[in-house]
């Protein structure tokens, strides 16, 4: 009743104001606070999201901290150098594949994971053991990358990480996993799989408990076993999230996986494990070659965006779900 | 209805608990692990007979993480980041999501697309850096909170959820003579604490997890978060990259590995203690967020 009567005044109002033409000057009026409420946010966006996007331009210059971003005088081949120089170099082709590959294994091994353990776990009765199951699994990814690398770390150390005692145990050499080449793909497969599982099953198992229960009845009384139910109900209800899901990480096979390689690898095993991010981040900031990093990450942007615009695409062209 | 299960049925759940039982282990045991070396002697620790519990207690590794400065500053940095940087990052997103909420606002479309194209493109890393240098919080506390002051994503889902309250709660307050801060204040942020709750925790995990912009941006080992000595003990082993951090690891050297331990438990202690409570509040989280923005 209450809210009625204020909807009429403020239709009165409404009405009122567009009979006075508005001006801009009276909708600035009428924002005023709302505006001020979003300055903070405006001045963030400008100097720590918009004035990077200015110094992009030092992928097509020779940058020189003196004359700045402007001033520094823009490289040969129509400011192409940098990227020709980074298509050219040693190291093009083995950052590039490190970077698929290692997101690609993630994606191989670590995307079905979750749609099994949601599967599982949906066979288990409601109880005590589900929740806890549920809520264990969630746990490690709450933990940082750095710990998770720690972790690793430690446990398989050569000298007494608990993984090698057990190796000698047996009476083999102890292996320095994390300075073999062979090891880093699997290790960082794992460990991600292992951070990741329990959170990326929480949306599955939404998925399957907006299923409509009166399929599994008529399943039910036509007597389908347990097993024929996940297999005809369960796993098709889930297949549109599945699709939209996979897409979305097919899209992000660009991605940046920075901290944690950055974290795990060394001198040694570069030759697998280097991506583009840490080779921006070695080049750039260690040292300090500006322009050629600059070129180096904008290429990846560029890449992954496309991958991104391609994603959406099909994930539209699917089942008119898009990410925007 | 009861229906008998059938043998193949008996055995599956038979081996699906115990498949449940693993996932617990496998999850669970590290953290054991890093547990019982903590507190276990060091010379047991050392020869590496230390499995699923502590041998021999020994809680010395604790003391020296107290007594080390390194350490202990490491961890109360992290405490100041983790609550600050929390603080700042709810009040720009509810300052952010609370206008683009409002229908009639009429700047609204033009912050949205501001908003949605850092989302897809950024500067990177290293014109972000090169501006960083210039800024006078570089080196600072401040230059590992401002930079990541707030997150769009989280705008965006906020703004959804200051959508789901009634708009008639803010035309009454606005009749009643209140403007927009009031509003917010007195009526929106109450109204959405289950929110500024999943905001909360979002955003107050990755500061603590956070290692990396504290490398790029504070030079200033003082000022270094705790994850940070995680990773001068991990990048040690890279000899190369232990000069360039010009690191002293003489001083963990002496403490001996356990030292290390326990500081992975200090380090997951408060999340592990948080966690069982706060869980429905992460899921719920990522449930909001699954709902397009």
């Amino acid at each position: 009743m209450e809210s009625n009567a204020g909807l009429a005044i403020n239709k009165n109002l409404n009405t009122g104001l567009r009979r006075k033409r508005t001006s801009i000057l009276s909708i600035i009026n009428r924002d005023k606070y709302l505006l001020i409420m979003m300055l903070p946010v405006v001045a963030f966006y400008v100097i720590f999201r918009y004035v990077p996007m200015y110094g992009v331009l030092m992928a097509f210059k020779e940058y020189n901290p003196v004359k700045g971003i402007w001033g520094s005088p823009w490289v040969d081949n129509y400011g192409m150098q940098n990227f020709i120089d980074f298509f050219k170099g040693p190291y093009f082709w083995r950052i590039l594949r490190n970077t698929v590959y290692l997101n690609f294994l993630s994606l191989l091994w670590g995307f079905p994971v979750p749609i099994i353990f949601a599967l599982l776990l949906n066979e288990l009765r409601d109880g005590f053991f589900k929740r806890f199951v549920q809520t264990v699994s969630y746990l490690p990814h709450f933990l940082s990358t750095m710990v998770v690398v720690a972790l690793m770390f430690f446990m398989l150390s050569p000298v007494n990480g608990v993984v090698n005692e057990i190796i000698k145990a047996f009476g083999h050499e102890p292996i320095y996993f994390l300075g073999e080449k062979a090891w880093f793909r699997t290790l960082y497969v794992m460990t991600d799989i292992w951070q990741g599982f329990g959170w990326g099953s929480i949306i599955y198992i939404a998925a399957i408990q907006s299923i409509d229960p009166g399929l599994y009845e008529a399943a039910l009384i036509d007597g389908a076993s347990r097993f024929r139910r996940a297999w005809h109900i369960t796993l098709p209800g889930l297949l549109p999230t599945i699709q939209i899901m996979l897409i979305f990480q097919i899209g992000g096979l660009m991605g940046s996986n920075l901290e944690k390689v950055l974290a795990m690898y060394e001198t040694n095993t570069y030759e697998v494990a280097d991506v583009i991010s840490t080779f921006v981040y070695r080049r750039g900031i260690q040292s300090a070659d500006y322009s050629y990093a600059t070129a180096v990450g904008l290429f990846n942007s560029l890449v992954g965006f496309i991958l991104v615009l391609l994603a959406n695409w099909a994930s539209k062209r699917l089942n008119e779900n898009s990410l925007w | 209805m009861p229906i008998k299960k059938t043998l193949g049925e008996k055995v599956f759940d038979t081996c699906n608990i115990i498949l449940m039982c693993f996932v617990i282990v496998i999850t669970l045991y590290p953290l054991l692990y890093v547990i019982s070396m903590s507190m276990s002697n060091p010379i047991e620790a050392i020869k590496g007979t230390v499995y699923f519990y502590p041998k021999g207690l020994d809680f010395t590794a604790y003391k020296m993480i107290i007594q080390s400065e390194d350490i202990y500053k490491g961890y109360l940095n992290s405490i100041f980041y983790a609550t600050v940087g929390t603080a700042v990052n709810i009040i720009m997103t509810v300052l952010a999501a609370y206008p683009l909420s409002r229908r009639e606002f009429s700047l609204r479309k033009f912050f949205t697309i501001m908003i949605v194209f850092t989302m897809f493109f950024s500067g990177g890393l290293i014109p972000t850096y090169i501006l960083m240098t210039k800024l006078p919080i570089f080196n600072t506390r401040w230059a590992i909170i401002l930079p990541v002051a707030v997150d769009s994503f989280l705008i965006f889902v906020t703004r959804t959820y200051f959508n789901t309250i009634p708009e008639s709660l803010q035309e009454s307050a606005k009749i009643d003579g209140a403007n927009d801060f009031r509003i917010l204040i007195q009526i929106m942020f109450p109204l959405s604490l289950p929110m500024m709750a999943v905001l909360a925790l979002f955003y107050a995990v990755s500061h603590w997890n956070s290692y990396f912009l504290s490398i790029l941006y504070q030079t200033d080992a003082s000022l270094h978060p705790i994850q940070v000595f995680l990773y001068r003990i991990v990048s040690q082993r890279n000899n190369q990259f232990a000069r360039q951090m010009g690191v002293d690891l003489g001083v963990i050297a002496a403490y001996g590995i356990q030292v290390r331990y326990a500081v992975i438990v200090a380090v997951v202690l408060p999340i592990v203690c948080v966690y069982p409570f706060l869980q429905k509040y992460f899921v719920k989280g990522v449930m909001i967020g699954a709902i397009k923005g």
